[in-house]
């Protein structure tokens, strides 16, 4: 018990749909303060794992553990469902389709869930509305509705909404992937600003110029297991493994 | 013998009170059919079969039966087991339950459309999911299906003719007891039938201005 843990410390991941396993024992390490980026082909599990990590895709088998506190314990269903409300409170995520919520402006989508879950007072949602929105350099757009802004707005807004819950660790979901290529740069110096921070964070990303330069750490997955793991640096530039160099090459050249 | 509408300026004010009577009966019916819609729909989704079969067992009365003889059944039946509801109590009650029934079953299907993306981020930052249907996925899936429900409230408008068969003074009864003192049906039928036009007209321009105001939030 007195074992000492990893901020986010994941063991032994597994996950299976019938026969087919898109995770196989997966163990991944995040201190605090870190940025881990993920990479590797679609359907490599890449995304399952982060969804795994707030039990949006619950594990087959594993344990995922945040700050000392295991994310997916067994529970009885009702208890299970308190445990994970208050753990998800924790962690924030960030949708590669945004996922805004149409019917509320960009104010109420940020402060919605703080006033709700937090009992936060009107005054003192506002007032976390315009600090968040500012950060994200949305603050002129807080009586907007989602269907007013581009998809980089959309985005910034929606890491606001994930930070007004002020989460010890941040997921993105390939959170650049459905942006016009002129758009992804906001996007990217938000999640820039927020590395800055020392926020912790695991990023899902096709885009190996912005993972080379905020990641500490870069994880290459296919298959359902993680093919090759290190600084940024490494993996990017002197891979040990063939199917790493592969996915690279074909992925860079893609990109040309 | 020609029509003569001259008659009709001498019943203006119960033409009148019978205009008065129908706004406040679709009003009130469809209010009742609106938020009754959203909880019939939630109930058909989400709640556990030994709610929902018997659920079924009601919509299928109120989809399934004439509204007139619904009518009846809840003013005059009704009666035998102790529950003696005036007539406008039972008009609306009727006329509310068998719209709201209507109006259920397009809410389920918008709810159901509402993109599985925004329960997930709502789950994520932590609601529960009765919150989550609460906050997000229902008021989404409403709005989604104001301009059908502007049609129902319509149709429910114009069914409100009915009640006059249980004795609310609306206006199709009002333009009736105006025939039977002065034997000029085609008068007051016709009287009758424009008052309902303009009536629905303003029901169209409410509907337009709700529309126009959630244009922005969906």
């Amino acid at each position: 018990m007195t074992e000492q843990r990893h901020f986010v410390d994941i063991r032994h991941a597994q996950k299976s749909y019938g026969s087919l396993e898109v995770l196989k024992d997966i163990s991944l390490t995040v201190e605090r303060g870190q940025i881990v980026a993920i990479i590797g082909p679609s359907g490599s599990g890449k995304s399952t794992l982060l969804r795994a990590i707030n039990d949006l895709d619950p594990l087959t088998g594993g344990e995922v553990w945040l700050d000392g506190v295991q994310v997916n314990k067994s529970l009885p269903h009702r208890q299970y469902e308190k445990h994970i409300n208050a753990m998800r409170q924790q962690i924030g995520m960030v949708f590669q389709h945004f996922n805004l919520f149409p019917h509320l402006t960009v104010r109420q989508n940020v402060t919605m869930a703080p006033r709700l879950l937090k009992g936060i007072s009107e005054k003192e949602a506002d007032q976390l509305a315009e600090e968040q929105l500012a950060h994200v350099g949305m603050l002129e757009r807080i009586d907007y509705f989602p269907s007013q802004l581009s998809g980089g707005q959309k985005q910034r807004v929606a890491i606001a909404r994930a930070l007004a819950m002020k989460p010890k660790l941040m997921l993105f979901d390939e959170a650049t992937s459905a942006l016009d290529p002129e758009l992804v740069e906001e996007v990217n110096l938000v999640m820039k600003k927020l590395a800055e921070e020392h926020m912790t964070m695991i990023i899902v990303t096709h885009e190996m110029d912005f993972a080379a330069s905020v990641c500490d750490r870069v994880l290459f997955m296919d298959g359902g297991v993680v093919v090759e793991e290190g600084p940024p640096g490494v993996v990017f530039r002197n891979p040990t493994q063939e199917r790493t160099r592969n996915f690279l090459r074909k992925h860079l050249e893609g990109a040309k | 013998m020609g029509l003569d509408f001259s008659v009709v300026p001498g019943f203006f004010d119960i033409l009148l009170l019978g205009a008065l009577w129908t706004i406040a009966i679709t009003v009130a019916a469809a209010l009742l059919s609106f938020f009754g819609g959203i909880f019939f729909a939630v109930i058909a989704l989400y709640a556990p079969w030994f709610v929902r079969l018997p659920f079924r067992a009601f919509e299928w009365l109120f989809m399934g039966t004439p509204l007139l003889l619904q009518l009846f059944l809840i003013y005059f039946g009704l009666v035998q087991v102790g529950i003696d509801l005036p007539a406008f109590v039972a008009g609306v009650i009727g006329l509310g339950l068998h719209f709201a029934v209507y109006n259920s079953e397009l809410i389920q299907t918008a709810i159901v459309a509402v993109d599985r993306g925004q329960m997930e981020a709502a789950r994520t930052l932590g609601l529960s999911r009765g919150q989550a249907l609460r906050k997000v996925v229902v008021p989404q899936a409403v709005r989604d299906v104001i301009p059908p429900i502007g049609n129902n409230m319509i149709a429910l408008l114009k069914d409100s003719a009915l009640v006059s068969v249980i004795g609310v003074s609306e206006l199709t009864l009002s333009a009736q007891r105006a025939i039977g003192a002065t034997y000029r049906p085609f008068e007051f039928y016709l009287a009758a039938a424009a008052v309902y036009y303009v009536i629905n007209l303003g029901m169209e321009a409410v509907m337009r201005r709700i529309e126009r105001r959630i244009r922005l939030s969906r």
